[in-house]
Order: C-alpha cells, then sequence, then structure tokens
C-alpha cells in the first residue's frame, strides 16, 4: 500500500487536513465484500478487502467473473447473498435487504469501452456528474475544466468523443469519473482496446493518477504485466471464485493454479510432499526433490512426517534439456520425455517437451540447434532440487 | 451497346457515378412479366399527381388562398396538428419507453391495443371517441357534468381526434428506438450519480433525438391529413373543425378550383415531409 499523499486527488480538491475531518472518514474507507452474485447459471463468490489508497488488480481468464464483480461493487447488479461495504456505508447487504443503487454510491467506474456520451462533448462528458448531482452548468463545466486540466486533456474540450483517440478517450472516461468524486473508484480492463504503443504510454500516466486517488482502486485486467506494474495486489479470480490474493511477487514466486503460472511462465505441478525425504509425489505422475521453507508450511513443522498437499513450481529456465541420461552428482530430478513443439519468444525458444510431468524448458536458439530440437525427438531433462521448490497448496479452490 | 453512365440503384444519391458495364446489363436486366406490371402500378401512382399539377388554377392560386375560409381551414390545421403532435409527443413518448422496457406480463398486448388505430378506419376511431368523450359517452358526461367541458363538434375535439389517429405513429417510431438504443450509456449515466428520469432526459431521449423528431413529423403528415375521425367527432364547421382535408372535400363540390389548390398546399407539405423524412430518418441508423 502506498502512503496517502497530501495533494490527494480523490478528495476533489477540498483536502486541506482533510484526513482529520469525520465527514471523510465516513466517505472515505476500506472496501469489504463477501458474497456471492448470480447471472443466469454463473455465480460469482468473492471475499475481499481493499484498503484506501491501494490499487488492487483483479486478474482472470474471460468469462471468471470479472465484469461481475465490477457490476456488483458499483450496484448495477445486486448480491444475491452477503454484503458489500466501503468505509461505515453499507452498499448492499442481501441479510438486511439494504441495497444503494448506483446513483447513490460513491464509487466510479470506468467501462472498458469508456461509454463516453455521444452526443456530448468532452468538457460536457466530464461536467456530467457534477450537473446531474445539482451543480449549475457554470459551477459543473468549471470542475471538468479543472478536471480535464489537471489529466492534461485541456486542448480536447470541445472534441465530441468520435474525434478524439483511444488514449484520450481513456483519459477521458478517467477524467469523468473523478468528477463525481468518488470513494471508490474501479476500472474494467482500463488498457484492453488501447494499441500496444499507446498502452505503454497510457499504463504510466494512469498509474501515476491512480497514485494521487485516495480511496481503494480495483483494475480488472487479463494482462498479467499491467497486473503487476499498476496494482499493489494482486486478486486472481477463476470460474466465479477467488483462487489467490497477494503481492505481485508472492503471486508470481508461488501461482496457486495453472493458470496464473502460465500467466507468470511458471511450470506448477500438484503434488503431496514427504518431508522425511524432500520428495514431492505428483498427482498426475512422477515425482521431484524439492526444496521448501519450512515456515511456509506449518503442518510440517508442527507433525513432523505427516504428509501436505504442496504445489512446486519449477521456472523453464531453470530445466536444462540433454540428449542423453546425464550423470552428476548433485541432487536434482531427471526424467525423459519427448519434444512436443518449439515456440519463438523474443529471445529465447520455448520447448514444449511432453513427459512424466510435462514441462515447458526455455533454451537459447543456438541450444536448438546444437541439440538438433524438433518435434518428436526424445530428450532428457533435468532440474536442480534448489530450483524446484514446493510451497503450500491453498487448496480450497480444488475442483474435480 | 453504348455504355451508359448513371448511380447505380443500390448505391445511394452521394455514391459516385461509375461507368455501366456490359455485366451489369446483363445482370440488371428487367423480365417483361415484372416490367410492365411495374409500370402500370407507377404510372397509377404518379399520373394522378400529375393530373393535379396540369388541372392547377396556376394563375388564380393567390386570389383562392386568400380567401379568408381557406385561410382560415389553413391556420386550424397547422394549429391543430401541431397541437395533436405536441400531445403525442407529452403522452407517447412515455408510452413508448414504457412498452420498450417493462417487462410486464400483458405489455406485448398492450403494444398491440396502441398501435391498433393505425390499421383502425379512422371514421370507426371517430365513432369510438364520440361514444368515449361524446356529450352522453363515458367519460364525455362526466367530463360535463364536472367541468362544462364538450369536445365533440370544438377545436379541441379535432385536436383529440388527430391524436387518436395519429399518436401511434410516433409511439412506433420511437418504441422501436428505445428497444435498439444502446443501455450501456444509461449504465455509465448511473453510476455518474445520474437518477433515472436524469438519465432518461440527459441520456437516453438526445440519443433517440433523431427518431423522436422523425416520429414527430411522421405524426404531424398524419394529423394534417385526417379527416374520418375528424369529421366524425369533430364535425365540419368552417373555422372552428373544418381542417384542410375537410375544406377540399366541401370545395369540390362549390369551388373546384378552391379545392385543386388546397390539395396542392397539402401536396406541398407531403413531399416536405418526406424530404425531411429521407434525411432524418431513412438514413439514420437510430431509427427503424
Amino acid at each position: 500500500m502506498r502512503p496517502h499523499t497530501g495533494d490527494a486527488v480523490g478528495s476533489g480538491g477540498h483536502n486541506d487536513g482533510a484526513d482529520s475531518q469525520p465527514a471523510d472518514d465516513e466517505r472515505g474507507g476500506a472496501l469489504v465484500m463477501s458474497g456471492s452474485v448470480q447471472r443466469g447459471r454463473f455465480t460469482l463468490e468473492a471475499d475481499l478487502v481493499a484498503a484506501p489508497g491501494e490499487v488492487l488488480a483483479v486478474l482472470g481468464p474471460n468469462g471468471a467473473g470479472k465484469t461481475t464483480l465490477l457490476r456488483a461493487l458499483s450496484g448495477l447488479d445486486a448480491l444475491s447473498n452477503g454484503s458489500i461495504a466501503l468505509g461505515g456505508l453499507i452498499l448492499d447487504d442481501a441479510a438486511t435487504d439494504t441495497f444503494v443503487p448506483p446513483q447513490r454510491r460513491p464509487v466510479g467506474l470506468v467501462f472498458e469501452n469508456y461509454r463516453l456520451f455521444p452526443h456530448l462533448d468532452v468538457r460536457d462528458n466530464v461536467a456530467y456528474a457534477p450537473r446531474v448531482q445539482g451543480a449549475s452548468r457554470r459551477v459543473a463545466r468549471a470542475a471538468a475544466d479543472r478536471w480535464l486540466q489537471r489529466l492534461d486533456l485541456t486542448a480536447l474540450a470541445a472534441r465530441r468523443p468520435h474525434e478524439i483517440s483511444g488514449g484520450q478517450a481513456q483519459k477521458v472516461a478517467l477524467a469523468r469519473a473523478l468528477a463525481a468524486e468518488p470513494a471508490l473508484l474501479l476500472l474494467d480492463e482500463p488498457l484492453s482496446a488501447l494499441d500496444a504503443q499507446t498502452r505503454l504510454d497510457v499504463r504510466t500516466q494512469l498509474r501515476g493518477h491512480l497514485d494521487q486517488f485516495t480511496g481503494p482502486v480495483l483494475i480488472i485486467t487479463h494482462d498479467p504485466l499491467e497486473a503487476m506494474i499498476m496494482a499493489d495486489r494482486l486478486l486472481v479470480i477463476e470460474n466465479g471464485r477467488v483462487v489467490q490474493q497477494g503481492t505481485p511477487a508472492q503471486v508470481a514466486a508461488q501461482p496457486a493454479t495453472q493458470y496464473v503460472a502460465r500467466l507468470v511462465g511458471l511450470n506448477l505441478y500438484r503434488g503431496t510432499l514427504d518431508p522425511g525425504t524432500s520428495l514431492v509425489c505428483l498427482d498426475e505422475a512422477g515425482s521431484f526433490t524439492v526444496t521448501y521453507n519450512v515456515e511456509d508450511l506449518p503442518a510440517v513443522t508442527g507433525g513432523g512426517s505427516s504428509r501436505v498437499q504442496v504445489l512446486v513450481g519449477l521456472r523453464p529456465s531453470a530445466i536444462t534439456i540433454h540428449t542423453a541420461r546425464p550423470a552428476g552428482a548433485s541432487p536434482r530430478n531427471i526424467w525423459k520425455g519427448t519434444v512436443a513443439a518449439l515456440e519463438q519468444l523474443t529471445d529465447r525458444v520455448r520447448v514444449q517437451v511432453d513427459a512424466t510431468p510435462p514441462a515447458l524448458v526455455d533454451v537459447t536458439p543456438a541450444a536448438v540447434a546444437d541439440l538438433g530440437l524438433r518435434a518428436g525427438v526424445g530428450v532428457w531433462l533435468s532440474a536442480k532440487a534448489t530450483e524446484t521448490e514446493a510451497y503450500p497448496d491453498p487448496g480450497n479452490h480444488r475442483r474435480p | 451497346m453504348k455504355p451508359i453512365a448513371r448511380p447505380t440503384a443500390r448505391q445511394g444519391p452521394a455514391a459516385p457515378t461509375r461507368q455501366r458495364t456490359r455485366a451489369d446489363t446483363v445482370r440488371d436486366a428487367i423480365p417483361w412479366t415484372l416490367g410492365v406490371p411495374a409500370l402500370v402500378g407507377a404510372l397509377f401512382l404518379l399520373v394522378p399527381l400529375v393530373g393535379l399539377l396540369i388541372r392547377a388554377p396556376w394563375r388564380d392560386l393567390p386570389s383562392i388562398l386568400a380567401d379568408s375560409q381557406v385561410l382560415d381551414a389553413l391556420r386550424l390545421s397547422l394549429v391543430c396538428a401541431s397541437a395533436a403532435t405536441a400531445a403525442s409527443v407529452v403522452f407517447g413518448v412515455p408510452l413508448a419507453w414504457v412498452l420498450a422496457r417493462s417487462t410486464v406480463r400483458g405489455i406485448t398486448l398492450l403494444r398491440a391495443l396502441v398501435t391498433l388505430p393505425l390499421v383502425l378506419p379512422p371514421v370507426v376511431g371517430g365513432v369510438a371517441l364520440l361514444l368515449a368523450f361524446g356529450r352522453q359517452g363515458i367519460l364525455g358526461r362526466l367530463l360535463d357534468e364536472s367541468t362544462g367541458i364538450t369536445l365533440p363538434f370544438t377545436t379541441a375535439g379535432v385536436i383529440v381526434a388527430e391524436t387518436f389517429v395519429a399518436m401511434p405513429f410516433l409511439i412506433i417510431t420511437v418504441e422501436g428506438a428505445f428497444r435498439a438504443s444502446d443501455r450501456d450509456y444509461e449504465e455509465a449515466a448511473a453510476t455518474l450519480g445520474a437518477s433515472r428520469l436524469s438519465v432518461f432526459r440527459t441520456v437516453t431521449i438526445p440519443l433517440i433525438a433523431p427518431s423522436l423528431l422523425a416520429g414527430a413529423v411522421l405524426c404531424w403528415a398524419r394529423a394534417l391529413g385526417e379527416f374520418g375521425a375528424t369529421i366524425t367527432f369533430a364535425g365540419n364547421f368552417p373555422g372552428r373543425t373544418q381542417t384542410m382535408p375537410l375544406a377540399v372535400y366541401v370545395a369540390l363540390e362549390s369551388n373546384p378550383d378552391a379545392a385543386v389548390a388546397l390539395s396542392l398546399v397539402l401536396l406541398v407539405v407531403s413531399i416536405a415531409v418526406l424530404a425531411g423524412l429521407r434525411d432524418r430518418w431513412l438514413s439514420t441508423g437510430t431509427a427503424p
């Protein structure tokens, strides 16, 4: 979490010592959600907390329930059970039948497709929230002008949405949401509609703007890089369930599911650890000698010899490919397989090996030539036990 | 065959002219079994209008149109059609919104019923209005007893009759637009703090404005030409309930030149409406 900054954008300008004012305590505050949303046959279950000033990235594949989550938080959909609270304000509580409609929630939402009003120019789009909340046209436009200036959009004030670029539209949508002075900011795939070059520029700028927002921020994304760069913490959703939460570093180092492992480029195996021998029997087939941090595995420290469910993470660059069975003394895992496919990454080649267990291996293009790697070739794989790390399986997301 | 340049039928009027190729000639050839009836149909629709133009008393036109009774009919028509359009907008737009957005059971039946006047013979509409709002009608008697207002055979009655016949035109146009309009913008407005009424006023209506305008023009044109319901419900009193179509009908007996002149005015209005709709309605994507 970042420290609160003095010239906070989110408090809308009236922030002289605002932290001590009770009004701000009521408005600002942590987002706490615990409940589920039903949309057709799909159910999203989510327990999450986001602190003021924290940027939480919600990461997950398409159809995981990310947008459903945003719709519930913004009040476009109601919870089927559970509750959502923002600071001292209950936004939705199925038990007491409390439901604050979207127009009365201090929640700003930047839609994936921005949804700028096509019949209004940029200034009036940004002035929309103050205007419908009762400000005169003059006051609302003055407020809009301040936001346009802060986001460096003044030059576009008189343009219509169809006359500006995607990157500009993204900033206008952010300005429009911020002009409502929300206490919680939600961004749905903020960069997905942009081309690659614009995305880089906007990502940096967006992070800067979010740093100035005092309330919690949720960013929905399916791009792990985006999530890692923009967020303080990640929340991974799959099939309507939260499967992992943690800092970007934690998630990258110890992914809890295949989806996350693939995103961060890690081989992931699930199995049972025998602490006595440091041997993990993999659920699918095969076994690994591993290293583990005893403090990570309380079951081990407690029981001594009890077997524990673990995940084993193995970086593709930590695996070595050999054409013959390698010899050597250091404790390592050696197994046999067949090259299934090769994929050129920017500076290396990722080799997909069918084996027990299967693995992705990164090698240099030179190695591909030296070893004569191509689909169908039989190979040996080796990985040092020190590179083969076991950590506890969160387990609660396991599905048949 | 000598190639001739013309815009192809499939392209709009703004499309560039291109050379007609032999392939076009072969592909677009019209078989005579369709071509002949098509020609008869076209002539049937156009010849009467041409006749109107030929028989028009062009020289006396200014003096005929300056006649006080004609001017009265013209003024009354414009006032009543505009009032009927205003009433249709005030009541028809909310009704169209409910028809488009409500999921209440029976809304489909309600939609069918309120658009019935589209196909109902206007005379039947006039009779129905008499039974409802006539001095002895269900609501008419209440209205008469409580306020002393009677609608039949008054200018207000003309407006009621025209609204009854014309409002469905506005409703179906606007309802289609509400149905097709993007709810995403309304959601965005709600997250920005707009109440449902604000959303309707500041987002929904501006986005369907072209369709609303087209529906209003269509409604106004229908009201202007209204005859059957008007003469049945409001009668035919010059200066009070005698609108242009009624004046044309009456004048045909006594003063054929005046009838033709009035018809010409209505024709011009119709052409203007058609030209307006072509731009506003037929070419915009938001209208059905």
